[in-house]
């Protein structure tokens, strides 16, 4: 069976507008709408994409998240995964362990392929498949915007602060994507019902034998620092005399 | 004391700027001693630029021909060896560090800092998350080895005039041949670096094509400002893709930034909150761009743009 697993975050809906808790524990996030982290519906759309070229047979979507989380591997069903593992746990688990996760998993599925996010909305992290691919020893290939599967191996152009790189890695490998690399498909009402039978199975950490211990601890959370209010100009004239000022031209 | 060891970017002939930003953000760590580990496959011409920065306590040079390129497979176990004996490792937020620092942390078997922002103790630390929509104060464990990202944009380069002394290593480690460099293609425009320029000019969707953008690159060179885009310019193909600036793109943070046509949705803004001014240029007075402006102009960007040009030159 040639596999590929993807990771698929449950994360504040990227609209939502954030704000810092009160007494400064963390962000509110009851009662805010909560989706499938955008860069894993690319990682997702990808997958479903290789498998559809008949490259692979079967597309895992996998999530540790809290129980509500089954709302996102439902949709990522939706879409078309064809199985689901949800390991359940109400702890904020840390990329680390995400990854040691998933390394397990690994043993377990064997998948060739592993498509990550390139980070989470929420932490802003973007670690998890760097983690993953040095616990494997695998190759990695970070911030994809195309994906080329070949024999034993794939061809993957990243994005990197000089443009593009290209790579070659040799299979299984761990691949994170970036935002350009697909437009996730739009799930429609029969896939949803059909979602509804696929498996879904659900674990816990304790299966993993991992802990429930933060890597860091959290001193404080706050809001960012505020700009003060600026000035708006009525014409060309007046914000070149406005610049001029300020000393920038 | 903090014995820390900032890995040098580079592109095999020029130490890049992040690197200065790294030393200064050990710096901070009070009384600690900064080493700058130099990856390459001939490393001379970057040690010596980085025994330059003051405050550098000692270059390390691993040479070996398979660091010609920066693949974090090939980078990260020479890196987690060297690292015996440091408390903290520092690689750049930038693509390069990105890429590399997380699986270094994972052969070392712990947790990574993503983006320090600012420093609060030997082990504790500031770091933006949700889009810099909050700042998160963390602390690492007094006994792990702090492995970590630094924000460049939050610290200055660090000031010339250090003469470290050089020093060959030797990881001694094999290194795998699972991963392989093809190419590299970018946009040597000759224009300011975008992570670098004092000033930026950056256009989005309203430019309407690529063609339309040349305004924007017009205005640019007569500033002598780099140049940046938003998300939506990118994906529509008016500008290659290492102009975007925001949450996945480019974090920046000039003197002055020029947004223009450019509606300020969080994930751009979160790349130009460090902006020493912000001007807005958008023809809808009610774009979330002017909540964060310190000039805004209300108008058409196609008439107001050759404008200003023209007003400028002289
Ligand atoms: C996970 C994720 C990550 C993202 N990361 C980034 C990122 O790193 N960087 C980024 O930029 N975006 C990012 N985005 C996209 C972001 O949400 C916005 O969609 C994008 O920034 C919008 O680009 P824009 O302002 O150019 O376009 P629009 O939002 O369409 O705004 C165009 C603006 O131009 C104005 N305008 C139109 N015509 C004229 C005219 N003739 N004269 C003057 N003004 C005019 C309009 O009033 C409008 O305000 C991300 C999104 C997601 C989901
Ligand atoms: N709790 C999680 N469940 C499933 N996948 C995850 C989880 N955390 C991280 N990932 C995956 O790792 C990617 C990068 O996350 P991060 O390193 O946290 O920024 C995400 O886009 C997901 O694909």
């Amino acid at each position: 069976m040639r596999r590929i697993m993807v990771g698929v975050k449950r994360v504040v809906d990227y609209n939502v507008r954030v704000r810092v808790k009160p007494d400064n524990t963390g962000v509110i996030t009851e009662g805010v709408k909560m989706s499938l982290n955008p860069f894993d519906e690319i990682a997702l759309e990808e997958a479903l994409r290789i498998k559809e070229k008949g490259l692979a047979d079967e597309v895992l979507a996998v999530s540790i998240g809290v129980a509500d989380t089954q709302q996102q591997l439902r949709t990522a069903l939706a879409m078309g995964a064809d199985r689901a593992i949800l390991v359940q746990t109400d702890a904020v688990v840390p990329p680390l362990s995400v990854a040691k996760i998933f390394r397990q998993l690994i043993d377990k599925e064997q998948p060739f392929l592993v498509l990550l996010g390139k980070q989470a909305i929420d932490d802003d992290n973007g670690q998890t498949a760097q983690m993953l691919a040095a616990l494997w020893d695998r190759p990695q290939a970070v911030s994809c915007s195309k994906i080329e599967i070949g024999d034993g191996k794939a061809t993957v152009t990243r994005e990197v602060d000089a443009g593009l790189e290209v790579n070659e890695v040799d299979l299984p490998a761990v691949m994170s994507v970036d935002l350009r690399l697909n437009e996730p498909r739009y799930v429609k009402l029969p896939d949803i019902m059909k979602a509804k039978k696929k498996p879904l199975d659900t674990m816990s950490l304790g299966d993993f034998g991992i802990g429930d211990a933060p890597a860091f601890k959290t001193v404080r959370v706050d809001p960012p620092p505020t700009r003060s209010k600026g000035i708006m100009v009525k014409d060309v004239a007046e914000l070149v005399d406005a610049l001029k000022k300020k000393g920038l031209v | 004391m903090s014995k820390i060891l900032v890995i040098a970017e580079h592109d095999g002939a020029r130490l890049n700027p992040s690197t200065s930003k790294c030393v200064t953000c050990a710096s901070k760590i009070g009384g600690s001693s900064i080493d700058v580990l130099v990856l390459a496959a001939d490393g001379s011409a970057v040690a010596a630029q980085a025994a330059a920065l003051a405050g550098v306590g000692k270059v390390l040079v691993a040479e070996n021909a398979a660091n010609v390129e920066p693949l974090a497979a090939v980078l990260a176990p020479q890196v987690a060896k060297l690292a015996a004996g440091y408390t903290h490792v520092f690689g750049p937020s930038t693509t390069f560090g990105k890429d590399m620092m997380p699986r270094v942390a994972a052969l070392l078997g712990v947790g990574q800092v993503t983006d320090i922002m600012a420093v609060d103790g030997a082990h504790t630390f500031k770091r933006p998350v949700y889009a810099g929509n909050a700042v998160l104060t963390l602390e690492v464990p007094a006994d792990a080895i702090v492995v970590a990202t630094v924000r460049v944009a939050s610290f200055e380069a660090a000031a010339q005039g250090g003469s470290a002394a050089i020093e060959k290593v030797d990881a001694g480690v094999a290194l795998p041949s699972h991963t392989r460099f093809v190419s590299r293609s970018g946009a040597t425009s000759g224009r300011p670096d975008l992570q670098t320029a004092a000033r930026v000019v950056a256009g989005g969707r309203a430019l309407g094509s690529a063609d339309g953008f040349k305004i924007i690159y017009s205005l640019a060179d007569k500033m002598g400002a780099a140049v940046g885009a938003s998300r939506a310019a990118v994906d529509a193909g008016y500008v290659p893709n290492d102009l975007q600036i925001g949450q996945t793109g480019k974090i920046i943070a000039p003197e002055l930034y020029i947004g223009i046509g450019i509606s300020g949705a969080i994930q751009h803004m979160t790349g130009i909150k460090d902006a020493r001014t912000i001007v807005a240029i958008n023809k809808d007075g009610e774009a979330p761009i002017f909540e964060a402006a310190d000039i805004g102009l209300v108008g058409d960007l196609f008439t107001i743009v050759p404008e200003l040009e023209k007003q400028l030159g002289g």
